[in-house]
């Protein structure tokens, strides 16, 4: 049963950057932006994450590094789409393009370096339960941190007055803005959550996941979050489900590598990308109904005056 | 203060030729300080990026090859773009023609197979990119699939394709456990335009493509109704035009292009398939489309100049030790710079500053 145990806790460390990812392009998409820039800021949080960590020793302010790093990043997008009225889906792809060479540049100084990866809980006793103790009571603080997150999300959403006005404002911008409400303001806040979010997945990457920096390291998975929220039909907690999901076939898929089935290598790496692919397209199938996207999802708004 | 945008009455044709020259000087500027942050004289740098590749042949015609994909794959792009549908996987469809195009460079290594064998490969790599992409297009048209995430996760999988063929079945026994194909026979490679030069056939056939796309836009009804479908839908809806039958029209059109780069950018300057053959092409041609106004003498010169930014990179690592991902940094800054001087061609910019007396007023 170790081995099992092993899967479950690998399984959690693979989706975590996931959901936090996920859950913060779920924020600024039901603010009516889509920030296709997800890849782009999570791979230079994970080169700042790494940097600070590794000048620092500490977690803490790797994390804060790859937050900030996401948010600074998501600013330029806010500038490009709320400020200068451009079409969000270029650039979206502008900040992955810039987002992947700065994080080249800023991570070339540490490639090759290790640091302490981040700790896991340990309490005496639960810890110890055998098959539930290490996979409840020991994971990281990011782990619990990303459900955290999904829980304040979705409390912030139905549970707030502004979490409605949020959602107005992805839902109809012209009926918000002449309701009073700043749309392009909070259209930013949504912006920066989303950015920071991103920020921290990609810390977590060599903060806990793996603990070294490598160019490219986040491998599609900011592209993969955005499948998520679509998978999530815009509710957060469906991407729990979908990013356990995901970060189940990528840990199976290594797993098989492994045992040496005769299947190329190859072709089980390409499985969690063609399961993005089926997934879209089942879910945008059983919705032909009607969607559940924010109606204003990736329209451009510019106040009358 | 306050930024605020007016919308012109009348888009500004002025802006529309001169926002690209905008975009490039601003983006000089700003690699100017990047170039002085890394420690490096900027002056010297930026002489080295893009004055020395202009001052000898070899880089001239090494800016050509370069080009040569990037304006393919790009007119292509500048389809999708038009008609409004977002394919962003043409990486996929260059590597997936590139495979299959070797497929019969593979198959026919070492027989007496005549010349025939090259414009067969050409052939197999555009219908094979068409093919891939209409993938994330069907997807679209028949389940309302977004093209964006579908397109871009065929990248991965395509990159990961290649990468088991040239290290399984496909690799060079002679080739010291290379992931590699050998090199691929004289049939089966596409000539250079002079003996002895870097300048190969497919820069022909990436103006022939020029030419083409050029006369599809301006002159034939299909062009029209690409335009028409992206920039009014409704209108479209009015008019009769099936837009899902552009999606796919236009989404076949890029991925064929894309591939046909592909087969020739391997059987060409390359010359076998190997792994990260492509420094990213795919992705740069959707700068160079952006860049060129979407207008297909516009992607010319906009993957000239992009081409010239890959071969000064090479350059300025080589002579001034500057990372090579300074060169992505910089066509990533161009992009936005470029998306947002567009926007000059629709809005006006006006800063507001508030003044006391309205606020007096709320009193």
């Amino acid at each position: 049963m170790e081995i099992f145990e092993a899967i479950i806790l690998s399984v959690l460390a693979a989706s975590t950057p996931l959901l936090i990812a996920a859950t913060g392009e779920l924020v600024t998409e039901r603010s009516g932006v889509l920030n296709l820039g997800v890849e782009g800021m999570m791979i230079v949080g994970a080169a700042c994450g790494f940097g600070g960590a590794w000048l620092t020793g500490s977690i803490t302010v790797g994390a804060i590094c790859g937050i900030g790093a996401g948010t600074l990043l998501s600013l330029i997008f806010a500038l490009m789409t709320l400020g200068l009225a451009v079409n969000q889906v270029a650039s979206g792809l502008a900040l992955t393009i810039l987002g992947v060479g700065l994080s080249g540049l800023i991570g070339a100084g540490f490639v090759g370096e290790r640091i302490t990866p981040a700790p896991h809980l340990y309490i005496p006793g639960l810890t110890d339960i055998p098959m539930v103790g290490r996979i409840l009571f020991g994971e990281d603080a990011f782990v619990y941190l990303s459900l955290a997150l999904v829980i304040g999300v979705w409390l912030f959403l139905y549970r707030t007055p502004a979490g409605l006005v949020l959602r107005a404002a992805g839902d109809n911008h012209v009926s918000a803005h002449a309701l009073g409400y700043p749309v392009l303001r909070i259209r930013l806040f949504a912006v920066m959550f989303g950015g920071a979010c991103a920020g921290l997945a990609g810390a977590y990457l060599p903060l806990a996941y793996t603990p070294f920096f490598i160019p490219g390291m986040t491998a599609g998975r900011g592209w993969i979050a955005l499948a998520l929220v679509v998978f999530a039909s815009w509710f957060p907690g469906r991407l729990v489900i979908g990013a356990y999901l995901f970060g189940a076939v990528t840990i199976l898929q290594l797993h098989a590598q492994g045992l040496g089935l005769g299947i190329p290598s190859q072709f089980m790496s390409a499985l969690p990308y063609l399961a993005t692919v089926i997934v879209l397209v089942l879910i945008s199938r059983a919705r032909t109904g009607g969607s559940t996207a924010p109606a204003a999802l990736g329209t451009v708004f510019v106040p009358d005056r | 203060m306050q930024l605020v945008l007016e919308k012109r009455v009348e888009r500004s044709n002025t802006i529309a030729l001169v926002s690209p020259l905008i975009a490039i000087g601003l983006t000089i500027v700003t690699m100017s300080v990047l170039f002085a942050i890394l420690g490096k004289n900027p002056v010297q740098a930026l002489g080295v990026y893009f004055i020395d590749p202009l001052t000898d042949g070899y880089s001239l015609q090494e800016i050509a090859v370069k080009a040569t994909p990037l304006v393919m794959i790009a007119i292509g792009l500048s389809l999708c773009y038009l008609a409004n549908v977002w394919n962003i996987g043409a990486e996929g469809q260059f590597l997936i023609g590139a495979v299959a195009g070797s497929w019969l460079a593979v198959k026919t290594q070492g027989t007496d197979a005549g010349p025939w064998v090259l414009p067969a490969m050409l052939l197999l790599g555009a219908v094979a990119g068409a093919l891939y992409a209409l993938i994330p297009a069907i997807c679209r048209v028949r389940f309302g699939a977004s093209e964006i995430l579908t397109s871009l996760m065929l990248v991965y999988v395509a990159d990961l394709f290649l990468d088991y063929l040239v290290r399984g079945p496909w690799r060079d026994p002679a080739g010291y456990n290379f992931p590699t194909t050998a090199e691929f026979d004289p049939v089966a490679t596409v000539p250079v335009l002079v003996e002895g030069g870097r300048l190969h056939l497919g820069a022909i056939i990436a103006l022939v493509v020029v030419a083409a796309a050029a006369v599809l836009l301006d002159r034939t009804i299909k062009g029209f109704e690409i335009r028409v479908v992206g920039a009014a839908p409704r209108a479209a809806r009015f008019g009769g035009f099936n837009s899902n039958q552009l999606i796919l029209l236009t989404f076949a059109i890029s991925g064929a292009l894309a591939g046909l780069a592909g087969i020739i950018e391997v059987a060409g300057p390359v010359g076998h398939l190997q792994p990260g053959f492509s420094p990213g092409y795919g992705f740069t041609a959707i700068i160079v489309a952006f860049l060129g106004r979407l207008n297909p003498v516009g992607i010319l010169i906009a993957g000239l100049f992009l081409a010239l930014t890959f071969i000064g990179g090479e350059q300025a690592q080589i002579a001034m030790k500057i990372p090579l991902d300074v060169t992505k940094v910089f066509q990533g800054i161009l992009l936005f710079y470029v998306l947002a001087c567009d926007s000059l061609i629709l809005y006006r910019f006006r800063l507001i500053f508030p003044s006391r007396q309205v606020h007096s007023g709320n009193i």
